[in-house]
């Protein structure tokens, strides 16, 4: 059996690496580059009801081993995604899991109900944080009721397992994870992007056109390090991190800390190529330390056997 | 196809105040067969700077296998690339991008070629491949000052070249469109690259029948994927039609996407 194949609700991964939603598109782009049937799955840039134009521009600012981003969920909208995107992308032998956004509960419901029918759709990641959004968005992901209540309608509807993508904007991260467990997860994602902004010093201005946007890349990955450890031992969700991912080492850490996958998301801008490396690398790396399967190193950080809770047999 | 490549630096030259001329060698150059496409560029291997830096492709030489860059060393990335020497590696993904179509351009035609700062780079391979078919350029550059100002002779040899500079202290004092306005000049298609303020004025000038314009905008991925760089159409300048410069663009038809 393979060190790398992972099994998650909903999810039979060939290997536990994929690009994260917001920096791979519907994947068309990075076609033209590899072969996505190498990647343990998709997880597609976040739908909406409508389409959506999202933000003016910049909508980029470059930080200190990372960047802000506020492109404000730009999308062709959920019709678009259900009649394009979806069955282009499911030519290739990749697992899918589609973001679903909205700005109020019904939104959220109507983009489940719709997109988890999609034959196309094996997981739904509920985008509860996106910090670029002026409704809903921020708010299903800070208050625990709020998000516990969002989870719960969600999961009424959705006829495929539902992982709540977390935002580290928070006080208590384990609170937020046990709410959404209580709204009956199978599953979370995280770390979504930190608010953060960063002003021009020739205009005085913020460089963003909207003002603040969610910082991502290696600067964040201690937080998503601390949260992932925090979290894995107090929920029995699989969890799927993420936030800041640009090395072998850097997955080890994320598994260590409690994650049963990773998810890839800035690495994708200065090295397009780097899911594909970073999955023959990282079975490099277990094979070169004796390593028989990667689920055995989640949660070692904290628990002497670690968490095994996803062994693949 | 887009490729990603260790080119090696053969030359780097400081060709006015702040301004390099860098030429790299490598595979990917037999990848370029339009002028006004784009490379994306990773300055270092380390996480800073994290993201690529998108600069014009200003001259291929594919028998050589090299092609040129200029570009204006400003901020963290640009100052870091000024600093490879010849024989240093760069990390290159590339080509990227829509160019200027030079079949627009018909034999015995006249086009006007109009750069502003850093947008006058792609215009050189530009020109180059519009005078061996035979198409009669006209260049207009547009610089702050004659300390920045680079290529001038270049282009003179190519075709009548004429230059604007803000202060005065090259050419004609003020904008491109005030020289263009001085020397009457006129042309059967237009292509730019420069300032939105700059191609706004061109726009609204309407030289000529045709046109093409060039747009900068910040960057993500430079593929396509991450919708960082978009624009409103013409078509629909409040609504979800977009472009991506990076990817549809940068070069656009003249009126197609909202400055
Ligand atoms: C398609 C395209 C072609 C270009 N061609 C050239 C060229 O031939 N010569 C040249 O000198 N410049 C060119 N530019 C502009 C060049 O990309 C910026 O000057 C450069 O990215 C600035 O990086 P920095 O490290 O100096 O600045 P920093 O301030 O460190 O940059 C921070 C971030 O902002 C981005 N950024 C800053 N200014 C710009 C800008 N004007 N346009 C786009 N992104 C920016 C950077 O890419 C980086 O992500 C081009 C831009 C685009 C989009
Ligand atoms: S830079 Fe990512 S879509 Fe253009």
């Amino acid at each position: 059996m393979s060190r790398l194949e992972t099994k998650l609700p909903g999810l039979t991964l060939k290997n536990p690496i994929m690009p994260a939603s917001g920096c791979f598109g519907f994947g068309r782009e990075f076609s033209q580059l590899y072969d996505l049937d190498v990647l343990g799955a998709i997880m597609i840039k976040a739908t909406t009801e409508e389409p959506r134009y999202g933000n003016p521009t910049p909508r980029v600012a470059e930080t200190p081993a990372g960047m802000l981003n506020a492109i404000g969920l730009q999308n062709p909208g959920l019709e678009k995604v259900m009649e394009r995107e979806l069955p282009w992308l499911s030519q290739y032998n990749v697992p899918i899991i589609a973001n679903v956004a909205g700005s109020q509960v019904e939104d959220y419901v109507e983009v489940a109900r719709t997109i988890s029918g999609s034959p196309h759709v094996q997981a739904l990641e509920l985008n509860i944080s996106c910090p670029n959004v002026k409704t809903g968005g921020i708010a299903f992901g800070t208050v625990p009721e709020t998000a516990k209540h969002l989870t719960k309608k969600v999961k009424e509807v959705s006829e495929v397992p539902v992982y709540v993508k977390l935002s580290p904007n928070v006080s208590n991260i384990v609170e937020m994870a046990k709410a959404v467990e209580d709204g009956g997860a199978d599953g979370l994602t995280m770390i979504n992007t930190l608010l953060g902004m960063r002003i021009d010093l020739k205009t005085g201005k913020p460089i963003l056109a909207n003002r603040t946007g969610g910082l991502s890349g290696p600067a964040i990955k201690p937080v998503a390090i601390r949260m992932i450890y925090e979290v894995s031992q107090q929920t029995n969700l699989p969890i799927i991190g993420m936030g800041g991912i640009s090395t072998v080492e850097d997955i080890i850490e994320f598994y260590l800390a409690g994650a049963d996958a990773v998810a890839i998301g800035t690495a994708n801008f200065s090295n397009p190529y780097i899911c594909p490396e970073l999955i023959k690398e990282l079975d490099e790396y277990l094979s070169a330390n004796q390593i028989d399967h990667i689920s055995e190193l989640t949660g070692r950080s904290w628990s002497k056997d670690g968490k095994r809770t996803y062994y693949c047999s | 196809m887009i490729k990603k490549e260790w080119m090696t630096v053969v030359s780097q030259q400081n060709i006015a105040k702040n301004i390099y001329e860098l030429t790299l060698q490598g595979e990917l150059v037999q990848e370029m067969n339009e002028p006004g496409r784009f490379v994306h560029l990773k300055v270092s291997g380390q996480t800073m700077p994290l993201l690529r830096r998108p600069i014009s492709i200003a001259n291929i030489d594919q028998t050589n296998s090299r092609f040129t860059m200029i570009y204006r060393a400003e901020g963290e990335g640009t100052k870091l690339l000024a600093e490879k020497k010849a024989g240093d590696q760069v990390d290159v993904l590339g080509p990227l991008g829509h160019g200027f179509p030079v079949n627009e351009a018909q034999t015995g035609e006249t086009a006007i070629l109009v750069g502003g700062g850093i947008g006058v780079p792609p215009l050189y391979e530009l020109s180059q491949r519009l005078n061996e078919k035979g198409v009669k350029t006209i260049h207009v550059l547009g610089f702050q000052s004659a300390d920045v100002a680079f290529y001038e002779a270049k282009f003179a040899e190519l075709g009548e070249t004429y230059v604007a500079t803000v202060d005065g202290s090259l050419g004609t004092k003020g904008f491109v469109t005030d020289a263009i306005r001085e020397f009457n000049l006129q042309g059967d298609i237009l292509y730019s690259c420069g300032p939105v303020v700059m191609l706004r004025a061109l726009e609204e000038l309407q030289l000529t029948k045709k046109g093409f314009i060039s747009l900068e905008e910040r960057m993500g991925c430079g593929i396509g994927a991450c919708f960082a760089c978009v624009c409103h159409t013409q078509n629909d300048p409040t609504g979800t039609e977009y472009r991506k410069v990076c990817s549809d663009g940068p070069v656009f038809p003249m009126g197609e996407v909202a400055l």
